[in-house]
């Protein structure tokens, strides 16, 4: 099977099902969602395959496809996925059917229509894959800037509050990231002897004032995408307002494009540059995690303190990537794959219980779990993978990052350390505010706060639990094919792991 | 290290001790996921699979009392391998893990069946037993693992375990606030110990406790001290001592068994276990161990003072929890014989103090969940077995011979007299007040509870025993209370001297006082404690709170201490939450809002000058023109060169 071409099968797949879902008639809605529920499937079933043909130990690059595209500026569809982006693939073959299911009668309560709904779900699978599946700089650059469309018409059309402001304020932001990027794709280019090939320019030497402006280009893209503080406050918005399924798909997936961009364009094509930046991005991660994780203990918003928990994450993630160790990086790729099954299952479970209450104010609840104990039951586990519970995936993720930062920089290891009292504080704290304390009256006027979670929504929790319990105790699989495409990266800048400074366990080991 | 430490491979039934872990483990699987379906017979479960991972526990005791090299590995799979980062899902089963395994197991089985007949009446009887099935598989993983990772895994899923018991009736505020206070002043003493881990593999490239042990002597003697504090740090809070006690107390939220169990006879144990463990980074250094015996005694002291001036039943015996683990502490940081010696009462602490919280419990039975011990008085008569198990306990708790506190505090002190200098006059004699202190308030909560005329509260007409589900642990757990100490005394520490370093070179120095002069001391202090708290509580106390003097105040109030850390962290941690929600959305956001105005104001304004009047065109080109000739001129004559 490793000559099937996986990559570009799996990216037009979705656009195919998003033409078929969209012009199925609106008066039939729940063909739609049937339709575009198996499409999910098949795309994942085809993932999964992808994943076993995948050889862990074997090229780094793997799968490669190309096309012509544009001859004359050297613009090809080439195809090509590496360890860090097969794991990313993975993990949107599985949330995009979840969130599907979980949406199912999201967009009921909107005039718009639902089968575009359904629609616009795949359409943004199908540039997920895209970006991360592409290898040629110009083709990742399309794939980024394409995939604003249908995240854009989600929040616009089918969020809550202020849905127009936040659909705007991410659009704008991203563009104008974007545009930082196309200058320096424009840039690349032209030092890079006209190509856009990621394999050709990753051998091209560049003068260090122009590695560094190329680099800021593409970081400050990236940053915003991540986002990194101080880039952040598009995300609260877009969180906040976008339907929950949507919310999921951006914070789980989409926002993971720009710390991929970062290990995967920032570093290995402008090594010099982003060692010169290091301590920068450092300082931006660490204060990320800080910043934001108190800003998340002081919302009233689920899904902003979804969010803010998200942007703390990501300071984690940010920390891990410019570290330049082997535990640091893996952590960091891991933390993407994890962040984006335990934050995708929060902002899920936060959506089925907005929807049940008709409000995101956790002010609006208090004592739910005596009459939703399920629901409350699965907040909590979600809750308790976002603070990083050993047993829980994200766990070995925030350990890999911080035990191999402090091989290299304590302070910031240390204070990136202190963040996890603060995860305790702002995940405790929500589930205090929402399922603990005297029952608020005026949730048992809802009706909706009195049906438990149904079996369909079982059918989306459960897997997500599933793979983040099994993570937590068995992380191999995963690390084994990360592990090889981050020791890549760290060639490409030319950094290796620190000895232990007393350390002879190693030599008595081999 | 002049010896190096070596585990040997697990083989036969020590093969098979992960079960000690999963069958708890999965009980607690089962009892969550299969809901209301299971509510009939979902604590027997509970109750069966922790007398299965008892049997287990003994018959591998008894397999590793066998075997040479009593310290045997098994290592399950690759936890986590990244680089030259080597993480084992292991295990390892020695003398130290033994004990504690036969300890969480045996107390925790007596405290299971108490337990059912304690909660029959409550709803969620079937998620009190998954929690507490998820209590002891989380606990047999912290001390069965073989590497500081493992350990920190069974650490955190303790306090997870915790924090959900604790909050068990999370309708009521104060207990889901309890809980939440329990696991974030837990995670404090987390981060230290994560901080540890780094440092060990930065420095050893290794968290497996062989290769760390073996490599401690390398290491500089700072590295070694702030290692140490760090773990220390973890220790406190997971044993409540100070400056991470304040939870403890207010773990008492949760149900009676719950306070037997984890608060008292095991989680708690935790910290003792860590630094036991963990005895050859602590005895590499000096200062390390004076911190630890500060901590240690400073704590028993405190816990004593506050103890004497609560009136709940279950906070005065969490209290003086909080004091005998200091005495543990104590016996820790002194280190060398004395590891042996904490351990000791570690495990008769567990016995007495396990009694005598199921004792509480079986007190608030039969006086509607009444907690203030000025509210009872007289119950000696209506509850016998309760009242004749509780004086044991009582009896152990104080240091009366021969009962088992006796056995196993006593040497405590001893050992704390025995330091080189000035030191052993300082902790010594603070180990002996502290004996003291006990005697007068485990007496006075004796004396207020059973003895005494009645002080009930109207609608208690006539308290009964409780049943025998309840009575018979207490029995059990009474012998233990009884016998315990004298049996572990001797034998204990000849155990584990085949645990590296621990029990090793006993009394190197002389004590500054004889050995007997210091048992005749203790005894006298705790007999002079004991009779004063008697004759001034013998006839009953007022049942209103009572005006009192600054010393008293200031140990009902905790010794101020919860007030300095309102005062220290939380309320400028809420400001600060505060004051940063509203600089993100005004300072940063405003920024990024300020920007875009800036661009939309900006475009608005260059609008205007599309008027569409040729003649306002006609005076821009005529002004462009001008422009462009004077900077012709300008470059002709060369005033830009």
């Amino acid at each position: 099977m490793s000559n099937f071409p996986f990559l570009s099968v799996l990216t037009v797949a979705p656009l195919v099902g998003a033409l078929v879902v969209a012009f199925l008639p609106r008066h039939r809605p729940e063909l739609a969602k049937q339709v575009a529920f198996v499409w999910s499937l098949l795309v994942l079933v085809l993932s999964v395959v992808m994943w076993v043909s995948f050889k862990a130990g074997g090229d780094r690059f793997q799968f490669r496809e190309s096309y012509s595209w544009i001859p004359n500026w050297g613009v090809n569809f080439t195809f090509a996925a590496d360890g860090i982006a097969l794991v990313m693939l993975m993990l949107i073959a599985v949330l995009v059917p979840l969130v599907i299911l979980a949406s199912w009668h999201d967009a009921e309560s909107s005039k718009r229509s639902v089968p575009v709904y359904f629609a616009l779900l795949l359409v943004l699978e199908c540039t997920m894959i895209g970006v991360f599946a592409a290898a040629d700089v110009f083709l990742f650059y399309v794939f980024f800037e394409v995939m604003l469309v249908p995240m854009y018409f989600l929040i616009g059309s089918y969020g809550g509050h202020q849905r127009q402001y936040a659909a705007v304020k991410f659009f704008l932001y991203s563009l104008v990231g974007g545009l930082f990027m196309l200058a320096a794709v424009i840039g690349l280019w032209v030092v890079g002897g006209k190509t856009f090939d990621w394999q050709a320019l990753s051998q091209v030497d560049i003068s260090t004032g122009t590695e560094r402006w190329l680099f800021l280009g593409f970081f400050l893209a990236f940053a915003i995408k991540a986002p990194f503080f101080p880039f952040h406050t598009w995300l609260p918005d877009a969180g906040g307002a976008a339907p929950a399924g949507a919310a999921a798909l951006l914070v789980g997936v989409l926002d993971k494009v720009g710390t991929f961009g970062i290990l995967r364009y920032c570093l290995p094509l402008f090594p010099e540059a982003s060692k010169w930046f290091a301590p920068w991005a450092l300082a931006l991660g660490v204060i990320g995690i800080v910043y934001a994780a108190l800003l998340a203990v002081g919302q009233n918003d689920l899904k902003r303190l979804v969010s803010y928990t998200s942007i703390a994450h990501f300071g984690f993630i940010g920390v891990g990537i410019f570290a330049f160790t082997t535990q640091a990086g893996t952590g960091a790729v891991l933390y993407m794959l994890n962040h984006g099954l335990a934050t995708g299952l929060l902002f899920l479970v936060v959506g089925m219980l907005i929807a049940r209450r008709g409000s995101a104010l956790i002010s609006d609840f208090g004592g739910a779990g005596k009459l939703v104990p399920v629901l409350a039951g699965v907040l909590f586990f979600a809750g308790l993978a976002s603070l990083a519970l050993p047993g829980t995936a994200p766990f070995i993720s925030e350990f890999l990052v911080l035990i191999g930062t402090f091989t290299v920089n304590k302070p910031v290891a240390v204070i990136a350390t202190l963040g996890i009292i603060l995860a305790a504080a702002y995940v405790l704290w929500m589930v205090q505010r929402t399922t603990q304390g005297t029952l608020n009256p005026a949730l048992t006027e809802v009706d909706g706060m009195r049906r438990d979670l149904n079996l369909r929504e079982k059918v989306v929790v459960a897997p997500l639990i599933a793979l983040i319990v099994l993570l937590g105790f068995y992380p191999k699989p995963v690390t084994d094919v990360i592990n090889p495409a981050v020791q890549a990266t760290m060639d490409d800048i030319g950094r290796t792991d620190p000895a232990p400074s007393v350390g002879t366990v190693q030599e008595a080991r081999r | 290290m002049e010896e190096t430490v070596h585990y040997a491979e697990a083989t036969g039934l020590l093969g098979s001790v992960w079960l000690l872990v999963a069958i708890p483990l999965v009980s607690a699987a089962v009892l969550l996921l299969l809901g209301r379906r299971a509510d009939r017979w979902g604590h027997w479960l509970g109750v069966a699979a922790i007398g299965a991972a008892f049997v287990l526990g003994l018959s591998s005791f008894f397999q590793l009392r066998g075997l040479e090299n009593k310290s045997v590995e098994l290592s399950l799979w690759d936890f986590i391998a990244v680089g030259d980062l080597r993480v084992d899902f292991g295990l390892l089963f020695d003398p130290l893990a033994a004990v504690f395994v036969l300890l969480i197991t045996g107390v925790g089985f007596l405290i299971h069946l108490y337990a059912v007949e304690y909660m029959a009446h409550d709803a969620g009887r079937r998620r009190f037993f998954a929690y507490f099935n998820l209590f002891v598989a989380a606990m047999l993983l912290l001390v069965l693992g073989n590497n500081y990772v493992m350990l920190y895994f069974g650490w955190e899923g303790v306090g997870l375990a915790s924090y959900l018991l604790i909050s068990f009736w999370y309708g009521r505020p104060s207990a889901a606030t309890a809980g939440k206070k329990a696991f974030l002043m837990n995670r404090v003493g987390d981060a230290g110990l994560a901080i540890g881990i780094f440092i060990m593999f930065a420095t050893l490239g290794t968290t497996q406790y062989d290769e760390v042990f073996n490599g401690v002597g390398a290491l500089t003697g700072a590295t070694v001290l702030v290692l140490g504090l760090l773990l220390l740090l973890g220790a406190a809070g997971k044993s409540g001592q100070f400056p991470l006690q304040a939870w403890l107390p207010d773990a008492m939220e949760g149900p009676t068994p719950v306070s037997a169990l984890i608060h008292a006879a095991t989680m708690v144990t935790a910290g003792v276990y860590l630094i036991a463990r963990s005895n050859p980074i602590f005895s590499a250094n000096s200062t390390l161990q004076l911190v630890v015996v500060s901590v240690g005694a400073l704590t028993l002291l405190m816990g004593c003072i506050i103890g004497a001036a609560k009136d709940d039943i279950k906070r005065v015996l969490a209290w003086s929890t909080v004091s005998q683990i200091g005495y543990m502490f104590l016996g820790v940081g002194l280190g060398g014989g004395a590891y042996a010696l904490a351990i000791v009462h570690l495990l008769a602490h567990g016995f007495f103090k396990a009694n005598m919280f199921l004792g509480a419990g079986s007190v608030m039975h039969g006086m509607k969940d009444q907690v203030d011990i000025r509210r009872f008085g007289g119950l000696s008569k209506h509850m016998k077995i309760t009242w004749l198990t509780f004086m044991m306990g009582w009896l152990a708790i104080i240091g009366m011979f021969p009962f088992s506190g006796f056995f196993s505090k006593e040497p405590i002190i001893v050992a704390a007299f025995e330091r080189e200098d000035w030191t052993a006059w300082l902790f010594g004699g603070a180990a002996l007040l502290g004996a003291g202190l006990t005697a007068f308030y485990m007496t006075r909560l004796f004396v207020l509870t059973f003895h005494g005329p009645k002080r009930w509260t109207e609608d208690i007409e006539h308290p009964h025993e409780s049943p025998a589900l309840m009575t018979i642990p207490l029995v059990l757990l009474a012998v233990g209370s009884v016998g315990a100490g004298f049996l572990l005394s001797t034998s204990v520490p000849d155990w584990l001297t085949a645990t590296a370093g621990l029990g090793g070179e006993h009394a190197e120095h002389e004590a500054v006082l004889s050995h007997a002069v210091i048992t005749v001391l203790s005894l006298l202090v705790t007999v002079l404690g004991a009779g004063l708290a008697w004759f001034l509580f013998r006839a009953g106390t007022a049942t209103a709170p009572q005006p009192a003097g600054v010393l008293v105040t200031a140990a009902r109030r905790n010794l101020y201490t919860d007030a300095v850390n309102e005062a220290v962290f939380e309320k400028p941690g809420i400001f600060l939450t505060r004051a940063l929600v509203y600089l993100d959305n005004r300072g940063v956001d405003g920024l990024v809002n300020g920007l875009a105005a800036a661009v939309g104001g900006g475009s608005g304004r260059l609008r205007r000058l599309q008027t569409g009047f040729v003649r306002s065109y006609a005076t821009s080109i005529l002004a462009g023109a001008l422009l462009v000739m004077a900077a012709f001129l300008a470059v002709q004559a060369g005033w830009l060169a």
